[in-house]
């Protein structure tokens, strides 16, 4: 029998979850560490490591199974009250989880796993159980068995072969179940179909124990039997058959003395006869009555196991781009496209037989069209969402490790775990996100010694807090520390002449300094420990995903990071402006207003820009055919008045220019990096109702670009209140 | 699909006998490309201008739901341009590197004929010397008595070319 | 061919077995845990249950003993996945009305056998 299952893929499945898993007992550890020796705690630990064990057996994963089976050991010492876990316990058992994690992930990537680690780790766990390492021996013993099941019966199957030429012995086994034996659904018929596929059978129905017709009870087993079994089997083979019977029955196996020839057929009539009153007295009903002729289903039996797959598990290569749906999820997304392809065929009557009478009905075909439509695109979106804890998950470990190296004493806060985010901006924001606690923990909160003096507890509070608001997600770090010296930042931005010695800045504005690539890599603000990676690449990893981040700060009392994540990177709620010819997008949440602009409201600048004056500040002019370098005869060009769209990017503002404004859609963003390498303003194209494309503005790229380059001395910053 | 698998099915390509050819017309010319690289012919339809590119890059078109860019050819050999007409149509050329497949449209004057020409028949292109850039012909072959420039659409519409168009103004006369 | 309840918390063993079992032909209803098998088989019969032990909410065991009270899983054939090999799972197992064990790792054919053994 071939087996064409998709290993590769369930294989996956298995490094997901155990990964999972891995944070389960990780998560389950620290909080054993925090004093919480609640036995749920504990046997969720345990859980996840058995599934682990369980789970790299079944799949071949040996390394792991082995050794998550020591870690089981020790787990299970806890989980039995035998033993009291230690903090060096948990640090071993952490050590362990962060050893599984590595092993897995070379597995995954079919990379070389480090054996010495594990051997050594191991040893570790096998001396804390106290009795050595003969214990690990034993134990890895019984593993191997377990695993080696496939060879064994592979190589059981040979043996049979061979066995074949060898002579049968008749053996004679008395089997008596109990009364309840077919109410764990175990069919006397079953066993003896097994025994058949070991050799001849002959079965003797013994009725001396039923009762008398009246006291009859259905659900229970009144009858014994004498087997004769003419087999090459051994005797254990003939005892695994009645394995799951052991506790329900009596059971006698008699060795023969001499071996015979297999049986003749007035046998065999024989014993299709016994089996038909056997059924009769079965409660529940088979369809299969006839025992199959022994010498046949004996050798497709060997056959079988001769043939039998050697296709073992084998690790697969990382391919990580794949989404755990949920079943319903899936099911709404059937539902909706039914409900299209009901609409569509709807519709397509129109088509065929049109008449203005049906004018109303079109239109309501149409409006169904365009719910399911959205509502369609809403539930895929959807798939792409992921809850942040995934994210979050790795913070205690992270705060724990770091937080008993600097000598601090933290105490971590997690809420709005279930907020979900797209998966490619949950997997983007990890790395920022470590980066700003590892700030906190380093800069932010003082050692306990500094805390008591300030007259704050001694433990330090971070917390990490994720939500929706609008159309974005916000995550924010927050920690109730020392803040930011503002006034070294401020020093040092003068230094580097980036702050003008006579200008005078809001604190808040001082503190987004320290993402200022030449300010954030200075060490003694915003070095992160041990990485040399500034603030500066923080945001522009925030950046990359269309999202933003600003600080907010207060000497001696903390300080709150807040991060805003566009909700999806495939769909933008989008204003369409008409330039010249020419259709854009321009994200709706960058929009702050958009104003009439007359002639004499907007004055050139020398250097060819100009600027908008708009409520006492001076706003730069961007035309988009000036940008672009199109060259349409009706276009605002050379005018300079219009429509002022006024956007906001890292609270500098700007306007660009266009002729009209059109509709507010939904737009899906299709890259156009495929295609050209680098695209200064255009952050991608869409597709149109009418089939066309347009193109997408790049606000903060636009922004950035036109800020440094052009109107930098004319900043709004500094007119700003 | 990876290098040596292209290079699998580019040998097999030349171990056939023979190949066929889309051809087309520009500025009273018969070109060929290997029909196994088109992917469809279209009319002519308006494009999405993209900014700051040369100007034998019209812009992008929406095929099927993709962005895919469309190449003036006429524009491209620094032909006289022509205005497009009934005929003028949009040759979709599936171009294969290393790294991916892309999809782009070439604007031709019109199109011509399918035929089916035996390798032995294609012979390499003369040296025209510095003054005409022969890389992106693959050869010359003769059908119903005329002269096919077959072209290697891949070298033609490479991915350098496409992505230098943003750094390199020399291309753009 | 069979109809056949997998319970399993373990989403990459649950796919194997239904996998398997689907490959050989038979009908897989897949439940997480022990609480959702028996919501579904307070409503649905089956002809054979294959379950996990170790889970959460409701481990094997309690589902075992669950299921031989309803009417309809009195007599049904119900086998358990389990890596224990300790005699005291087994036991333990028994004694709630299982009618008997794969222990794992088990491959699939090693299940469809075990299946169509208790299935005739």
């Amino acid at each position: 029998m071939s087996m064409d299952l998709d290993l590769d893929e369930i294989n996956e499945i298995f490094f997901e979850e155990s990964f999972e898993g891995l944070d389960v007992m990780e998560t389950g550890l620290l909080n054993l560490d925090q004093g919480d020796a609640d036995s749920e705690v504990i046997n969720d630990i345990f859980r996840a490591a058995h599934s682990i064990k369980g789970g790299a057996g079944t799949f071949g994963f040996m390394e792991i199974s082995e050794f998550t089976h020591v870690v089981e050991t020790l787990l299970d010492e806890v989980r039995s009250g035998t033993r009291q876990v230690s903090k060096d316990d948990i640090q071993l058992l952490l050590k362990s989880v962060d050893y599984l994690r590595d092993t897995m992930t070379a597995l995954q990537n079919k990379q070389d796993v480090d054996a010495e680690a594990g051997e050594s780790l191991r040893q570790q766990i096998s001396a804390v159980l106290g009795n050595g390492g003969q214990d690990d021996s034993t134990d890895k013993k019984n593993i191997d068995e377990a695993a080696s099941e496939d060879s064994k019966s592979e190589a059981g199957a040979e043996d049979n072969v061979d066995k074949f030429l060898e002579s049968q012995k008749l053996w004679t086994i008395i089997f008596e179940p109990h009364l309840n034996m077919l109410q764990s659904g175990n069919d006397p018929l079953r066993i003896f179909r097994e025994l058949e596929s070991l050799g001849d059978l002959e079965v003797e129905a013994l009725t001396e124990s039923l009762p008398v017709f009246e006291k009859l009870e259905p659900q229970n087993c009144y009858l014994s039997w004498k087997l004769y079994l003419c087999t090459e089997a051994t005797r254990d083979e003939i005892l695994e058959v009645f394995d799951w019977v052991m506790e329900e029955c009596d059971l006698e196996i008699i060795e023969p003395e001499n071996t015979t020839e297999a049986t003749d057929e007035v046998l065999e009539e024989e014993i299709s006869k016994e089996t038909e009153n056997i059924i009769a007295n079965k409660p529940i009903q088979s369809n299969e009555t006839q025992p199959t002729k022994n010498n046949e289903s004996n050798n497709s039996t060997t056959e079988k196991k001769v043939t039998k797959s050697k296709a073992a598990p084998k690790p697969v290569a990382k391919e990580s781009s794949s989404i755990r749906v949920s079943i319903e999820k899936v099911d709404a997304l059937l539902d909706l496209v039914g409900e299209l392809v009901i609409t569509q065929s709807m519709l397509k009557r129109f088509g065929n037989e049109y008449d203005s009478d049906s004018l109303k009905e079109l239109g309501d075909g149409l409006t169904q069209l365009e719910r399911y439509t959205r509502e369609l695109q809403e539930n895929v979106m959807d798939i792409r969402m992921l809850p942040i804890s995934s994210n979050f998950n790795r913070f205690p470990r992270l705060v724990h490790d770091i937080s008993g190296k600097l000598g601090k004493k933290v105490e971590l806060k997690l809420s709005g775990e279930h907020t979900e985010l797209d998966k490619t901006v949950l997997e983007k924001i990890g790395d920022p996100l470590v980066h700003l606690v590892r700030n906190s923990l380093d800069h932010g909160i003082e050692t306990p010694d500094v805390r008591v003096a300030a007259g704050k507890p001694e433990t330090g509070v971070l917390h990490l807090n994720a939500f929706q608001e609008g159309g974005n997600i916000v995550i924010r770090v927050e920690d109730d520390g020392a803040g930011i010296n503002t006034e070294k930042i401020l020093a040092k931005a003068r230094d580097k002449g980036l702050v003008g010695p006579e200008e005078n800045l809001s604190d808040d504005r001082i503190n987004n300094l320290i993402f200022h690539p030449g300010l954030s890599t200075n060490d003694e603000v915003s070095d992160l420990s041990g990485r040399g990676v500034g603030m500066d690449v923080v945001r522009r990893n925030i950046k990359d995903l269309g999202g933003r981040v600003e600080i907010h700060s207060e000497r001696g009392v903390g300080s709150v990071l807040t991060i805003r994540l566009p909700l999806t990177l495939a769909i933008l709620d989008g204003q369409l402006v008409r330039c010249g010819k020419e259709t854009y997008i321009i994200s709706l949440l960058s929009i702050v207003e958009t104003v009439m602009v007359n002639a004499d409201q907007v004055n050139d600048v020398a250097g060819g820009a100009r600027v908008y004056h708009m409520r006492g500040n001076y706003i730069p002019v961007i035309s988009l055919n000036n940008v672009f370098k199109h060259d349409h005869n009706a276009s605002v060009k050379n005018k300079n008045s219009g429509l002022l769209v006024v956007v906001e990017s890292d609270g500098a503002q700007v306007g660009i220019l266009v002729d009209e404004l059109l509709d507010q859609q939904q737009v899906v963003i299709k890259s156009l990096e495929d295609n050209f390498k680098q695209m200064d303003g255009l952050s991608g194209a869409t597709i149109l109702g009418d089939g066309t494309v347009a193109l997408i503005l790049d606000v903060p790229g636009f922004v950035q670009s036109f800020l440094s380059s052009e109107i930098h001395k004319t900043s709004p910053h500094k007119h700003a209140a | 699909m990876n290098t040596s698998e292209a290079q699998l099915i580019e040998e097999e390509h030349f171990n056939t006998d023979s190949e066929q050819f889309l051809t087309f017309m520009l500025a009273g010319e018969e070109y060929g490309v290997e029909i196994l690289s088109v992917q469809g012919v279209q009319g002519w339809s308006k494009t999405t201008p993209i900014p700051n590119t040369p100007d034998y890059i019209l812009g992008v078109i929406n095929l099927r739901g993709a962005i895919v860019p469309i190449i003036d050819l006429r524009k491209r050999f620094e032909l006289e341009a022509i205005p497009y007409g009934s005929t003028t149509v949009v040759v979709v050329v599936k171009v294969t590197n290393e790294e991916s497949d892309r999809t782009v449209g070439i604007v031709v004057d019109g199109v011509s004929e399918v035929y089916r020409l035996d390798n032995k028949d294609i012979q390499a292109a003369p040296e025209f010397g510095d003054a005409v850039k022969t890389e992106y012909i693959k050869g010359l072959a003769t059908a119903d008595e005329k002269m096919i420039i077959l072209l290697e659409i891949n070298k033609l519409i490479s991915f350098d070319v496409i992505e230098e168009a943003f750094s390199n103004d020399e291309v753009n006369t | 061919m069979a109809k056949i309840l997998a319970v399993d918390d373990s989403p990459s063993m649950r796919k194997l077995v239904s996998m398997t079992l689907r490959h050989g032909g038979h009908d897989v209803i897949t439940a997480d845990d022990g609480v959702d098998a028996l919501e579904f088989a307070k409503n649905e019969s089956v002809n054979i249950v294959v379950t996990d032990l170790h889970m959460p909410n409701m481990n094997g065991i309690a589902l075992v003993r669950e299921l031989r009270n309803l009417e309809h899983y009195k007599y049904i054939p119900i086998l358990f996945l389990t890596t224990e090999t300790s005699i005291e799972m087994k036991k333990e197992g028994k004694s709630v009305g299982a009618t008997g064990w794969i222990v794992k790792p088990f491959n699939s054919e090693k299940l469809l056998e075990t299946v169509a053994k208790v299935l005739a």
